[in-house]
C-alpha cells in the first residue's frame, strides 16, 4: 500500500466511525424511551428509529474497522474506546430529555442525516454509499416522524408549544458542528469520497425552518455553541452513557456473546 | 319471557361453541362470556406491555451489538403484542384507555412472572427461553380458543413468541459455551426463572376456580397441569442441550406416564407474589403509571391538534 492510499484509508476510517458514532449514540438515547413513551405507538415507533440508528451504527463501525485494516470490529469499537476517541456530534449524546427534547433533536439531526447521506450515496467509495442510500431512505422516514410531532406539539397546547421552544432553545446552539468539516477531510471531499457538510446547510435550515413554521415555531435567534465533538472533546453526559453501555461487554474480556 | 329468550340464545351459542364454530364480534354472546374474554385477553396486553420492563432493563447493557439489535426488536414486538391484543379486547365493546386505567390502577392483574426482577444479562436469554416458551405452549392452546379474534391474534402472536424463544435459548447456549463466568451466569439465572416459570400456568386444577366454566365456553381449551406438563416435556431436553441443570431434584423422567415428574411447586410464593407482595410489583406499576403520566401533556396535545387539523391525507406507512 502506498503511503497516500493508507493515509487515505485512515481519513475515511475517521469519517465512517463519525458517522457511525452518532447513530449508535442516539441510538442509545432513543432506546431509552423503549417502555417509557407517551403512547404504545410511540413505543413501537421510538424503539424503531432505534433500531435503524444501530443498524446504521453497525454498517458503520464495522466499514470503519474494515478500513482501519487492524481488525477491529463492531463491538470492538463500540465497547472498547473512551469517551475522547469517539466522534459524534454533541447533540446526540445529550440526555433523552422530555418527549418534545427527543421530537426536537430528531428533526435537527434526521433531516442533516437525509440531506447528507443523499449526497453521500454518490460517492465513490461504494460500500459507504450503499450504507447511505439505504440510510437516507430510513432517515426520511424518520423526519417524517419528527415533523408530525412537531406540528402537533407546537400547534398542539400551550404547555407543548413552550416545551418545544424550550427544547429548540436548547438544542439549536448545538447544530452549528454538523456542518463542519473535520480537520484532514478536504481531500476526501475533492477525491469524491466523502460529502462537505457545509454544503447541505442552507437546504437545511429551510427544510428545518419549513417544519417549524407548520408548527408555529420559528427557528430561534440564538447563538451557536463551539462543540468539538468531532475531535473528541464531548459533554459530561457521554462518559455516563458509555459506563452503561460499555460496563458488562469490558467486565468479561474473554468472553464473546 | 326475557329468561326464556335468554335461554334459548344461550343453549344455540353453546351448540356453536361444542360444534367448534367460531363466535364473532356481532355475534350474541352470555354477558358472562364477554366479561370473561374481556377480562382474560385485557390481562394477556397488560402482560405484554408490562414484560417490556424487565428486559428493557438491560437494552442499553446489552454486551454486543448485535445482541442488543434483537433484544430491542424483541421489545419493540411486546408493545406491538400489546396494541393487537388491545385491538381484540376492544371487538367486545371496551375501550384500551378504561383498560390501561384498570391495569395503572391495579383492578386488573398482569402475569405475575414480570415482577421478578432482572438481575444478570443471562434473565435476557431465561426469559426468551422459559417464560416466551411457557407463553407460546399457552398460547398455542389458545389459537384454538373458541372468540374469532382472540384466536386469530393469537395464531400471528405466537409466531413471533417462538423467534423470541429460540433467541433466548441461543444466547444461552452462547453464555452456557462460553466463559467460566458466563456459564455460571446462564445457570444462576436458570435457577431463578425454572421455578416462577412453572407458575404461569396458574393454580392447579383441583383448585382453579375459573376453569371449569371457561373450559366448557372453549375459551380456554387445555388445563393448567396439563400445559404445565407440556412444558416440562418440552423444556427438559432443551435444559440438557444448553447444558445447564433444572433446580429440582425430584425432576425425572416417568416411564410409567410417559411425562416427567417434578417437584411441589411453592404456591404460597406464587399467591404471594399475584397478591402484590412480589420482588417488582410496586416498581412496575409505579414506572408504568409514570410513563403514562408524563405522557398525558403529549397526548393532550395530539388530540387539541387533531380536534383543528382535518386529515388532509391519508397515507399508507
Ligand atoms: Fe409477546
Ligand atoms: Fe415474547
Amino acid at each position: 500500500m502506498t503511503d497516500a492510499l493508507a493515509a487515505t484509508r485512515s481519513r475515511l476510517c475517521d469519517y465512517a466511525l463519525a458517522l457511525g458514532d452518532d447513530c449508535l449514540i442516539l441510538s442509545h438515547r432513543l432506546s431509552e424511551w423503549t417502555g417509557n413513551a407517551p403512547d404504545f405507538e410511540e413505543d413501537v415507533a421510538l424503539s424503531n428509529l432505534a433500531l435503524d440508528l444501530l443498524g446504521q451504527a453497525r454498517g458503520l463501525l464495522t466499514h470503519a474497522g474494515e478500513l482501519e485494516g487492524s481488525g477491529r470490529s463492531e463491538d470492538d469499537l463500540a465497547y472498547w474506546r473512551d469517551d475522547l476517541q469517539f466522534r459524534n456530534l454533541i447533540l446526540v449524546e445529550q440526555p433523552k430529555g422530555d418527549f418534545a427534547w427527543t421530537v426536537t433533536r430528531n428533526l435537527l439531526f434526521s433531516t442533516y442525516q437525509e440531506l447528507l447521506y443523499q449526497e453521500l450515496s454518490q460517492s465513490a467509495e461504494p460500500i459507504l454509499a450503499g450504507i447511505a442510500a439505504k440510510g437516507a431512505l430510513e432517515a426520511s422516514y424518520h423526519c417524517e416522524h419528527a415533523a408530525l410531532w412537531t406540528a402537533r406539539l407546537g400547534d398542539g397546547t400551550a404547555e407543548s408549544h413552550q416545551r418545544m421552544e424550550q427544547a429548540l432553545m436548547a438544542l439549536w446552539p448545538l447544530t452549528g458542528e454538523m456542518f463542519e468539516l473535520a480537520p484532514g477531510q478536504a481531500e476526501l471531499v475533492s477525491a469524491g469520497l466523502a460529502v462537505d457538510p457545509s454544503l447541505v446547510l442552507e437546504q437545511w435550515q429551510l427544510r428545518v425552518g419549513e417544519k417549524l413554521q407548520d408548527a408555529t415555531l420559528s427557528i430561534p435567534r440564538v447563538p451557536q455553541r463551539r462543540c468539538q465533538g468531532r475531535l473528541g472533546f464531548h459533554s459530561e453526559h457521554l462518559g455516563h452513557l458509555l459506563a452503561e453501555m460499555q460496563h458488562l461487554h469490558r467486565s468479561h474480556p474473554d468472553a464473546s456473546w | 319471557m326475557e329468561q326464556m329468550v335468554d335461554d334459548s340464545l344461550e343453549d344455540a351459542f353453546q351448540h356453536r361453541i361444542d360444534a367448534e364454530v367460531k363466535i364473532e364480534p356481532r355475534d350474541w354472546m352470555p354477558e358472562r362470556y364477554r366479561a370473561s374474554l374481556v377480562r382474560q385477553i385485557a390481562q394477556h396486553a397488560h402482560s405484554e406491555i408490562i414484560g417490556m420492563q424487565p428486559e428493557g432493563n438491560w437494552i442499553t447493557r446489552a454486551p454486543s451489538l448485535r445482541r442488543k439489535a434483537i433484544l430491542l426488536a424483541k421489545v419493540q414486538d411486546e408493545a406491538g403484542h400489546g396494541l393487537y391484543l388491545y385491538s381484540a379486547a376492544e371487538t367486545l365493546g371496551v375501550d384500551r384507555e378504561a383498560l390501561v386505567d384498570m391495569l395503572q390502577t391495579g383492578r386488573q392483574k398482569y402475569s405475575s412472572i414480570f415482577n421478578y426482577p432482572t438481575l444478570s444479562w443471562a434473565d435476557v436469554g431465561s426469559i426468551g427461553w422459559l417464560v416466551d416458551g411457557a407463553a407460546i405452549t399457552n398460547q398455542l392452546a389458545l389459537t384454538h380458543t373458541s372468540y374469532g379474534p382472540y384466536a386469530r391474534a393469537m395464531v400471528k402472536i405466537c409466531r413471533e413468541e417462538s423467534f423470541h424463544q429460540r433467541q433466548g435459548f441461543e444466547l444461552l447456549w452462547h453464555l452456557s459455551h462460553g466463559t467460566e463466568a458466563q456459564h455460571e451466569m446462564a445457570q444462576e439465572s436458570v435457577n431463578r426463572w425454572w421455578w416462577p416459570s412453572l407458575m404461569m400456568f396458574g393454580p392447579p386444577d383441583h383448585s382453579s376456580p375459573n376453569s371449569e366454566q371457561s373450559m366448557r365456553w372453549g375459551i380456554k381449551r387445555v388445563s393448567n397441569d396439563e400445559l404445565r406438563r407440556r412444558f416440562v416435556d418440552m423444556t427438559v431436553p432443551q435444559a440438557r442441550a444448553l447444558g445447564v441443570l433444572l433446580p429440582d431434584p425430584e425432576l425425572r423422567w416417568n416411564e410409567s406416564t410417559g411425562h416427567h415428574d417434578f417437584g411441589p411447586i411453592n404456591w404460597d410464593e406464587f399467591h404471594r407474589v399475584v397478591g402484590g407482595d412480589g420482588p417488582c410489583n410496586a416498581e412496575r406499576l409505579t414506572r408504568r403509571r409514570r410513563a403514562h403520566e408524563e405522557g398525558e401533556w403529549v397526548r393532550e396535545a395530539a388530540r387539541s391538534w387533531a380536534t383543528r387539523h382535518v386529515p388532509a391525507r391519508i397515507e399508507a406507512a
